[in-house]
């Protein structure tokens, strides 16, 4: 039974990566950017969340607005400093590197360095019966939510126009460009949305597993693992990825814990010997 | 301005002492050239000699160093590519520029952008799924048709032959019902059958459109039109006749170190 809740917890981190791998790789695929403040964005949408909470008291309202302004920080990120260094991916990297530090030590400044404990809306709170253990209905909702964004992503990304537009600009810029399509617009509103998405998983997993400072550190790295495992800009490597990465984590921490962080980087040492390029990566 | 200055800008594509350098090498040096109706053009030229350089400057991949470029009257020298495309100008690749993770529909689809099928059906058009967008899906068919793709539609693109994505490049070129298009060797790397068959569609489109291609096939080049431009060191040396061409001495000069 021990196995069963293991996974289903393997389940629940990976519910919440897969929207923090899920924005990166978008950008990542789209726009050859390594976007190091993504992690910032997960730290700093939890703490605006639950600040947000905190005052009215709505979790709800708490997620809506983590997302909120994040999407809004990512594009003015992207307006006032990205696009002046579009094409150059060092300068890109490092400005984003900048920011997440900057934004780490601002996240200290304006919310102190406290770990806070962001409080489950009432209608989530409990548990049931899985077997003989409980499992809580916040996982669930974390596991479901995951599912049904993985659900709606799928659908705009295989089904519509602007999904289409997204995946032939991850496959070549140029010639979406030289089809008349504006570039500039799509790349800010992928990276708008990587940011939203950041900021939710923020609030959800801040909720999960508390809001500590340095946590957007460790976040960042696990998000990048599962991108390297999965492959940079695709949607199936960033579910495949999260799973892997979450269960390395739980299994890993339950089997041999003093080997946890083996179990996380063996993964990706793994795919990077046989597959360079990720498991669904593409070839560029 | 004077009349010959004024219906010289209202021709559909003005290229007007461009030239562009890449370190030290000048690539495309003080280049002029008129397309028009009727003036399908035919660019050839040693290796190296600037047309595919020439044809990025055209299409807004690289910015100008000096010059000017005007389509249908409107300055596009600073344009972006997306502005050229709006204007009608469609350019193909040397090597085959598709979409490879998407089937030959998709790719299709893209291409119809700026057209009479491309326009809108509403602010939430993109969130819609595509697959319900039957103008533009009529005009997938046609296009498929006319290239002889019909069988591949839900094929991705790199489960294809290189002839098979020479035929979608093409399909994606004439899907929009452009006014200007630019093909890069379009003839490369085909077998003799492919040749056959898009050697016959340029040739019709070159009836029908404005067209510059580079192609180093003489034999086929006279075979789609009477008007050869020849590149070399980046410089324009002659526009003529194929006889004129053949008669040039700097001309001949250059051929003849070129083996």
């Amino acid at each position: 039974m021990i196995y069963i809740s293991t996974f289903l917890n393997g389940l629940t981190i990976a519910g919440y990566l897969f929207l923090m791998a899920l924005g990166l790789n978008l950008s990542f695929g789209l726009m050859n950017i390594v976007n190091m403040s993504h992690g910032t964005m997960y730290l700093a949408g939890g703490f605006i969340g639950w600040t947000v909470l905190s005052k009215t008291g709505s979790w709800f309202l708490g997620l809506l607005m983590a997302g909120a302004s994040m999407g809004v920080f990512a594009f003015v990120e992207d307006l006032l400093f990205l696009r002046r260094a579009r094409g150059n991916m060092t300068m890109e990297t490092l400005i984003t590197l900048s920011i997440s530090i900057i934004g780490a030590d601002l996240i200290v400044g304006i919310f102190s360095g406290r770990t806070r404990q962001v409080k489950i809306p009432k209608l989530l709170q409990g548990a049931f019966p899985v077997g003989d253990f409980y499992f809580p209905k916040y996982n669930l909702f974390i596991i479901l939510f995951a599912v049904f964004f993985g659900i709606i992503f799928w659908f705009v990304l295989k089904k519509t126009k602007i999904g289409m537009i997204i995946r032939a600009g991850v496959d070549d810029q140029e010639i979406v460009s030289t089809l008349g399509f504006d570039i500039k617009l799509l790349f800010s509103a992928i990276f708008t949305l990587s940011g939203i998405l950041a900021g939710i998983a923020g609030m959800i997993g801040g909720t999960f597993q508390n809001l500590v400072s340095g946590q957007d550190s460790s976040v960042m790295v696990y998000t990048l693992l599962i991108v390297i495992i999965g492959g940079m800009g695709s949607f199936e490597g960033a579910i495949f990825g999260s799973l892997i990465i979450g269960m390395a984590f739980t299994f890993g921490s339950l089997l041999a814990p003093q080997f946890s962080q083996f179990f996380l980087f063996a993964p990706v040492a793994i795919v990077l010997v046989f597959s360079p390029r990720g498991i669904f990566g593409k070839g560029r | 301005m004077g009349e010959g200055k004024m219906k010289e800008k209202e021709k559909a594509l003005v290229v007007e002492g461009v030239s562009r350098s890449f370190g030290g090498v000048r690539a495309v040096d003080q280049v002029s050239l008129i397309l028009d109706t009727g003036m399908s053009t035919v660019m050839i030229g040693p290796n190296g000699a600037g047309k595919t350089t020439l044809f990025n400057l055209i299409a807004g991949v690289y910015p100008l160093d000096e010059g000017k470029i005007t389509l249908f009257g409107e300055d596009i020298s600073k344009a972006s590519i997306q502005r050229r495309s709006e204007l009608g100008l469609v350019r193909t690749y040397q090597t085959c520029n598709l979409f490879k993770e998407l089937t030959v529909e998709e790719n299709l689809y893209l291409s119809l952008k700026n057209s009479p099928w491309g326009a809108s059906r509403g602010c939430l058009e993109p969130f819609l799924p595509w697959v319900s967008d039957k103008v533009r899906r009529e005009r997938i068919e046609e296009i498929c048709r006319v290239m002889q793709l019909e069988a591949l539609k839900d094929t991705l693109v790199l489960n294809m032959s290189h002839g098979q994505q020479r035929q979608l490049e093409l399909g994606m070129a004439i899907i929009s019902d452009p006014k200007i298009i630019l093909f890069d060797e379009p003839m490369a790397g085909l077998s003799p059958t492919e040749r056959v068959f898009i050697g016959e569609l340029i040739k019709k489109l070159a009836r029908e459109k404005i067209i510059l291609v580079i192609e180093h096939d003489m034999d086929f080049a006279m075979s789609i039109t009477d008007r050869i431009a020849v590149l070399d060191h980046g410089r324009l040396i002659k526009v003529g006749t194929p006889q004129e061409i053949s008669r040039d001495p700097e001309v001949q000069k250059i051929y003849k170190l070129h083996g």
